[in-house]
């Protein structure tokens, strides 16, 4: 799941840097996420893993890094496999 | 200060409930209000009402009391700005700015003694602070700069083509945004504090508009060189949506408050005076005044409601940080800056040609010049557009 957000990132998130030189923990707003790039991620995030991020998680940290992201995938992919 | 004309107001300790408030009531009244037709009509910084603000100590208002200040708040604010505008939309739009960017150097500089040193002395002698975000060639939009911050050693060089830089020449500081680095991304931004011993200021454009003439929003070349130090540590990106955002949303709506608030005054003293003429006779602007007035308190609660929500989250950055959040902040200066337009028109047209004049004592001229500023000088179609973006994915708001 890691690299598919990671290519994600690299595609949508119009960084300064190349994604290859990031580490997982990496604050992506200071590698030059902005808010407007930060949308279209969501929404190719959103697309690719068929999921909605629900109000709470439309804040910052959600997608301050990669891990943070894909924590918050993890958190919501459990959450559809576990309800009926 | 004479008490005898007006409250006095104990400085620098502890404030008093509503001293704060009767001191600007009377700087406005008295100072600003009388120098605002000259202030407009030469497009000059109010230079008188500034020196009143400053004699008062109201230019560190916000500063907490342990660094010298008078430890207000910003819904105190609002009402300054509110109180300010109504007598000179100029004066209160300076005062606003100048909050604003003390607000951002209050939060973001917790751990820096030095500008935290410089917070006591723009206290002390009371330092004006004005503003540099946006830049040539980036079409508008603050959160990308072109211009970078360069590092010597424990000194900071920093060049900027910056379109508006209201009262520039008259400010003693001025916060600019710049990228953290030559080789950093254009959204990888910081804020700078450039005091004036070490920034020149070359004249780049005019400032000869419709309204809000009096902020003398010139374009400059930018030059400064500083302490390492004086670049806030937290990045734009948290400064922004934390605190300048919020803080400029809610203290520029108080400003177009101020405005429609004396528009909306001016055309009950109208209708008052009229309906006095011909007792037991409505006159006819009488139904427009109810739809002004009736717009005037939306807006007033409007804004009450972004200030109410940012009291009570101003302490937890995650909750700023929502999009929620920000879509509704700038839900407030979409309306504040529509409905100044609308209610100052209404009362143009309750007042009829007495309001349409220059010369009349009922006359909103101005007013209404002053409220096009509120959706041009920052665009409310920028905003729709952000506006629109984040919609794409907010569910609730």
């Amino acid at each position: 799941m890691r690299d598919e957000i990671r290519s994600i990132v690299q595609r949508h998130g119009r960084l300064g840097v190349d994604m290859s030189s990031l580490s997982d923990e990496a604050d992506l707003y200071d590698a030059g996420l902005s808010s407007h790039a930060s949308i279209n991620l969501m929404l190719a995030l959103e697309e690719h893993f068929d999921l909605e991020f629900p109000e709470r998680l439309l804040r910052r940290r959600t997608f301050e890094s990669v891990a943070a992201i894909q924590s918050a995938i993890e958190e919501l992919s459990s959450a559809r496999t576990s309800s009926p | 200060m004479d008490s005898a004309n007006g409250p006095e107001v104990a400085l620098g300790t502890s404030l008093q409930p509503g001293s704060l408030a009767q001191v600007v009531r009377r700087i406005a009244d008295e100072v600003a209000g009388p120098a605002s037709g000259q202030v407009d009509l030469e497009a000059r910084f109010p230079e008188q009402a500034l020196t009143a603000l400053k004699s008062e100590h109201l230019l560190g208002a916000l500063v907490p009391s342990n660094l010298g200040g008078l430890g207000a708040t910003i819904r105190d604010m609002a009402t300054a700005c509110e109180t300010l505008a109504q007598r000179c939309a100029s004066t209160g739009l300076i005062y606003a700015m100048h909050q604003i960017q003390v607000h951002c150097l209050i939060r973001h500089s917790r751990h820096n003694a030095l500008l935290r040193h410089y917070l006591t002395q723009l206290s002390e002698q009371q330092l004006l602070l004005a503003s540099a975000t946006t830049e040539s060639g980036v079409g508008g939009d603050v959160r990308t700069s072109l211009c970078s911050v360069v590092l010597e050693g424990d000194t900071f060089l920093l060049e900027k083509s910056a379109p508006v830089i209201s009262y520039g020449v008259n400010a003693d500081a001025i916060l600019v945004t710049a990228r953290r680095a030559p080789d950093a991304a254009s959204g990888d931004q910081v804020l700078v504090l450039c005091t004036r011993d070490g920034t020149s200021l070359k004249p780049t454009a005019t400032w000869d508009t419709l309204g809000f003439r009096g902020s003398c929003s010139e374009g400059y070349q930018l030059r400064a060189r500083g302490p390492a130090a004086y670049v806030l540590p937290d990045s734009f990106a948290l400064i922004s949506a934390l605190t300048m955002l919020p803080t400029s949303h809610i203290l520029w709506t108080a400003v177009w408050l101020g405005i429609a608030t004396d528009a909306v005054n001016r055309a009950r003293a109208y209708l008052r005076a009229e309906s006095r003429k011909q007792p037991g006779r409505m006159p006819p602007g009488a139904l427009r005044l109810a739809q002004a007035v009736s717009s005037l308190q939306t807006m007033r609660a409007t804004l009450q409601d972004a200030l109410q929500e940012y009291e009570s989250t101003m302490d937890d950055p995650d909750a700023l940080s929502a999009m929620g959040f920000a879509l509704r902040m700038n839900n407030l200066k979409i309306a504040g800056a529509r409905l100044v337009v609308e209610i100052v028109s209404e009362a143009m047209h309750v007042i009829g040609i007495a309001g349409y004049r220059r010369d009349s004592r009922y006359s909103v001229e101005r007013h209404l010049r002053d409220a096009y500023g509120a959706g041009l000088m920052i665009s409310n179609d920028r905003i729709y557009g952000a506006n629109a973006a984040m919609l794409l994915v907010a569910k609730d708001a």
